[in-house]
C-alpha cells in the first residue's frame, strides 16, 4: 500500500539532494593535492584529514542508514533484542583503539592503502591477501544495499511508486564519487551530521512530549510487543544472542574496507586514537534514534509499502516523522536520512573499489598498471559495486534490513585472524591462516544457508538457532562468532604442524607499528602543506 | 632510565579501564530489569545509554595516559 504522493516533501528532498550534489562536485577542489590521479588522493583524500574531519568522516562512515532506519525498525519489530546496537557501538571503541592505531602506523610507514595490502606485506602471502580483498568486497555489498534500502524507505513514505528515484540517487552518487573520491563524502558528512543532530534532538524531545513522556511510550510499546509474544526486556533465551550480536558486530566493524579507509585517511596516529574517545558521541544519537522504534509503536504508526501481510518495517522512522511532525520538518528529516545513507554508501564503494584495484587488478591482471590506471579502475569499480548492491536487495529476501549488515559481518569477520592477530604477532603461519579462513568461511556460509526467514528458505538471518542442529533449546547465536572461532582454532592448530613449510617474508619491522607521523612528514613531497 | 618502566607499568594498569565498559554492557544478566526506571525509562535502557558516557570517559583516560610525550 503506497501513501498519497506528497509533492511538497518531494520538492524539499530534491532540493537538499541538489545541494549535496553541488557539494560533492565542489569537493574535488577541497584541500586537493597536485592531482587526483592516485589512489592516495582519490581514495584516501591524500591521508591528511585532521581530528575534526576524521570525526565527521568516520561518523558518516560508521553511523549509517543502519542507525537511522534499520535499528529503530528492529526495535519496532522485535523489541529489546534490537537494542544490541547500543552495546555494539559501545564495545567497538575500547576493542579497536590500539589495533587501529597500530594499523594506521604500519600502513603509513609502508604506503598500504587497504587491509589486503597490509596482509600481503606482513604475511608474505599473495593468496591470503587475495582472500582478504575478496572478503572485504563481498561483505561490503550487503552493507551498501542496506543504505539503498534506507533511501527506498523514504521514497515509499513520500508516496512515490516504483524504483526510479533510487536509480537517480544512484547515478548522482556514482557521478560525484567518481570525480571527487573520498573528499566528497568527507565534505558532505558535515552537512549530514548537522541535519541528523537537529532531527534527533527535536524528535526525542517533541515526540515524547506529544505522546505523554517516556513512561507512556515504554508502557504502550510493551503492550504492543506483548501482543506478539515479545517484550521491552530480553527473554532468558535471548541473552546469548544479544551479547554475541553486540560483540560480533563490534569485532567485525573495523574489518570492513570502509572503516579502514576512514582510519587511514587520518593525518596522524594521534588523530585516530583521539577519535576513538570522540566517536561514542554518535552512539548516544544511535541510542535515542533506536527508541524511535518504540515511539512508533506507542503512537500506533503503521509501516507503509511492502505487502498487506508483511509491510516494509524499514519505513517505520519516515512514517513516524510523517505522522507526528508538520510536513516541512518531516521533509527535512527525510533529506537527512537520504544524505545519511549516501555518505556511507560512497565511502563503502570507494574503499571496496580501492581494494579491487590495488589487490586484485594490479597483482593479477596488470602488474605494470600506472597510478593513473589504478584510479580509473577504482572509479569504474566503485560504480559496479553500487550496481552489485542493488542486486543484493533484489536477491536476498530478509525480514529486517539490519540483517544485511549482520550477514556482511559474518563474512568480513573471517579476516580478523589474519589482520588483527597479524598486527600483534608473527607466530601464525600463512598457510594456517589460509586454511583457517576456508574452514571459518565454509562453516559460516553453511550456517547462513540453513537459516530461513519468513519469506525465504536460505540466507534468511545471521542469528543461528541451535535447534537447527537438533539441540532442544531456543538459544540463538550470531553466526559469525562460531565461524571465527572455528577459523581461529584451525589456524592455531595448524601453525605448529606447518612449521616445515616456508614462511612468508615479513616486510614490516616491530618499530613500524608504533610509528608517529612526525617521522614521515619530512619525506613527503607535500603539495598541500605549501598550498597558497 | 629508571622512570621509563614505571611509567609503562602504570600505563598498563590503565588498560583495564578498556575492559570495564565491555563487561558492563555485554552481559545482559547485569541489567535486564525494568526497575529502577528513570523518567519512565526502564533500567535496561538507561543503564546502557549511561555507559556511552562511561565508555567515553574510559577511552579518554586511556588515550591521555598512553599519549606519547612530545
Amino acid at each position: 500500500m503506497t501513501p498519497p504522493f506528497n509533492s511538497f516533501e518531494f520538492g524539499v528532498v530534491v532540493a537538499m539532494f541538489a545541494v549535496v550534489t553541488v557539494l560533492g562536485f565542489v569537493a574535488t577542489r577541497w584541500r586537493r593535492g597536485t592531482t587526483l590521479a592516485s589512489v592516495e588522493e582519490w581514495g584516501l583524500g591524500g591521508r591528511r584529514f585532521g581530528t575534526a574531519v576524521t570525526w565527521f568522516l568516520l561518523g558518516g562512515d560508521l553511523y549509517t542508514a543502519y542507525t537511522f532506519v534499520a535499528v529503530p525498525a528492529l526495535l519496532f519489530g522485535i523489541g529489546a533484542l534490537g537494542f544490541f546496537a547500543v552495546p555494539y557501538t559501545i564495545a567497538v571503541f575500547p576493542l579497536v583503539m590500539f589495533a587501529a592505531s597500530r594499523m594506521w602506523s604500519v600502513c603509513h610507514e609502508h604506503g598500504y592503502a587497504t587491509t589486503a595490502d597490509f596482509v600481503r606485506g606482513r604475511h608474505g602471502s599473495a593468496l591470503l591477501a587475495l582472500l582478504v580483498a575478496i572478503t572485504g568486497i563481498v561483505a561490503t555489498m550487503p552493507y551498501i544495499a542496506l543504505q539503498l534500502t534506507g533511501i527506498k524507505a523514504v521514497i515509499e513514505v513520500i508516496g512515490i511508486g516504483g524504483d526510479w528515484p533510487l536509480w537517480i540517487a544512484f547515478i548522482v552518487l556514482a557521478a560525484y564519487t567518481f570525480t571527487s573520491g573520498l573528499r566528497a563524502p568527507a565534505l558532505i558528512a558535515f552537512l549530514k551530521d548537522i541535519l541528523i543532530y537537529i532531527m534527533v534532538i527535536v524528535a526525542v524531545i517533541y515526540i515524547p512530549y506529544k505522546l505523554g513522556g517516556y513512561d507512556v511510550i515504554f508502557h504502550r510499546a510493551n503492550s504492543a510487543l506483548a501482543a506478539k509474544g515479545l517484550s521491552t526486556l530480553l527473554s532468558g533465551s535471548q541473552y546469548l544472542g544479544y551479547s554475541t550480536l553486540a560483540l560480533g558486530s563490534a569485532l567485525a566493524l573495523f574489518m570492513y574496507p570502509h572503516a579502514v579507509t576512514g582510519v587511514l585517511a587520518a593525518r596522524s596516529r594521534d588523530v585516530v586514537k583521539k577519535n576513538m574517545s570522540l566517536l561514542p558521541a554518535y552512539s548516544l544519537m544511535l541510542g535515542f534514534i533506536a527508541l524511535l522504534g518504540y515511539m512508533a509503536l506507542a503512537a500506533g504508526v503503521k509501516p507503509v509499502g511492502g505487502t498487506a501481510t508483511s509491510p516494509d518495517t524499514n519505513t517505520i522512522v519516515p512514517a513516524l516523522f510523517n505522522s507526528e511532525f508538520p510536513h516541512w520538518f518531516a521533509a527535512i528529516a527525510f533529506g537527512a536520512i537520504t544524505i545519511g545513507a549516501l555518505v556511507p554508501a560512497a565511502i563503502m564503494a570507494i574503499a571496496a573499489a580501492n581494494t579491487f584495484a590495488r589487490d586484485i587488478y594490479r597483482p593479477y591482471f596488470r602488474p605494470n598498471a600506472s597510478d593513473r590506471e589504478e584510479v580509473v579502475v577504482s572509479q569504474i569499480v566503485s560504480v559496479i559495486l553500487k550496481l552489485g548492491a542493488v542486486g543484493v536487495i533484489v536477491g536476498l529476501k530478509l525480514t529486517f534490513a539490519l540483517e544485511f549488515q549482520l550477514i556482511g559481518g559474518v563474512v568480513v569477520i573471517q579476516i580478523l585472524p589474519s589482520v588483527v592477530l597479524g598486527l600483534y604477532t608473527r607466530w601464525y603461519h600463512r598457510w594456517a591462516l589460509v586454511v583457517g579462513w576456508i574452514a571459518g568461511m565454509g562453516l559460516s556460509v553453511y550456517m547462513l544457508y540453513v537459516t530461513p526467514s519468513k519469506t525465504a528458505a536460505h540466507f534468511g538471518s545471521a542469528s543461528f538457532a541451535f535447534s537447527t542442529w537438533g539441540l532442544n533449546t531456543k538459544l540463538t547465536i550470531w553466526t559469525g562468532i562460531i565461524g571465527v572461532a572455528a577459523n581461529l582454532v584451525v589456524a592455531t592448530a595448524l601453525t605448529p604442524l606447518l612449521a616445515r613449510l616456508p614462511r612468508g617474508r615479513d616486510e614490516t619491522s616491530p618499530g613500524d607499528y608504533a610509528e608517529e607521523e612526525a617521522l614521515a612528514i619530512p619525506f613527503r613531497p607535500g603539495p598541500a602543506a605549501g598550498q597558497a | 632510565m629508571t622512570h621509563e618502566p614505571r611509567a609503562g607499568l602504570r600505563n598498563r594498569w590503565v588498560l583495564v579501564l578498556l575492559l570495564v565498559p565491555l563487561v558492563a554492557t555485554l552481559v545482559p544478566e547485569f541489567y535486564n530489569f525494568t526497575a529502577p526506571s528513570i523518567g519512565g525509562m526502564p533500567f535496561f535502557y538507561w543503564w546502557q545509554l549511561l555507559w556511552i558516557g562511561g565508555v567515553t570517559a574510559c577511552v579518554t583516560i586511556v588515550y591521555l595516559a598512553t599519549r606519547r610525550a612530545r
